[in-house]
């Protein structure tokens, strides 16, 4: 039995604005209350820690470029988005009642020291590159690497 | 070590997770034993600061109403 550190694992499946925005919050707020934080993105999270360029070599991996186009500023929630009304809704919203961006939400937890791993997997199956993501991610590692942390983590959270 | 705050910051207008985030960037430029000071106007921080305290382990002096605004003093313990 490893012992359990104060440690949080985060990993994040889904690439919606909601689910991302609260991966976030709770990375930001464990690691401001001093907590280890490790966050792993795989297949749609992976949006999440794209700069948002085109991405995709082959046919099929360039259609889901442009289908399933990466950054923080082309996702949209995962209800109501409308073809994009949704998005534009929901940022002008929470503009207006003070609430942080995704771009401060994921710069207060890289000040923090939150970790961003990406899923070396997902990122070989949508063709998406080292230099398609954010400078400040981590090397991509596979699912052990990923179990190891969850493993000496005292919370564990999918999103 | 004095009473009066190292560091006084103003978070009004901001809301979850920005006070706490805020609080954990500032409470690093001061020395432990130190205090910060803070205003906020997002009621959230009446249950945030003082859960941000525990889990961090530093000492929450003070927290109160005050008006429309919410005023803290937070001491650095590590």
């Amino acid at each position: 039995m490893v012992e359990k550190k104060n440690k949080l694992t985060l990993v994040v499946l889904s690439g919606d604005m909601d689910k991302v925005m609260a991966a976030y919050i709770i990375a930001s707020g464990a690691a401001a209350a001093g907590m280890e934080v490790i966050m792993f993105f795989t297949f749609w999270g992976i949006k999440a820690i794209q700069k948002g360029n085109l991405t995709g070599k082959s046919i099929f991996g360039r259609m889901l470029g442009v289908m399933n186009r990466g950054g923080v500023d082309a996702i949209g929630p995962s209800r109501l988005n409308m073809g994009g009304m949704g998005r534009w809704m929901f940022k002008l919203m929470m503009k207006k009642h003070g609430v942080a961006s995704l771009h401060e939400l994921r710069e207060a937890c890289i000040a923090l020291g939150v970790k961003l791993i990406p899923c070396d997997m997902s990122m070989k199956v949508m063709e998406i590159d080292c230099e398609d993501l954010i400078p400040e991610v981590e090397e991509p590692v596979g699912v052990a690497v990923m179990l190891e942390h969850a493993n000496e983590s005292s919370i564990q959270y999918f999103i | 070590m004095s009473d009066t705050p190292k560091l006084s910051l103003d978070f009004k207008g901001l809301l979850c997770p920005m006070p706490v985030v805020k609080l954990a960037q500032a409470i690093k430029q001061i020395q432990v034993g130190e205090l910060v000071e803070a205003v906020a106007t997002d009621p959230g921080v009446m249950a945030d600061i003082p859960a941000w305290a525990r889990t961090s382990g530093n000492e929450l002096v003070s927290l109160e109403k005050q008006d429309k605004v919410f005023k803290f003093i937070v001491k650095r313990v590590k």
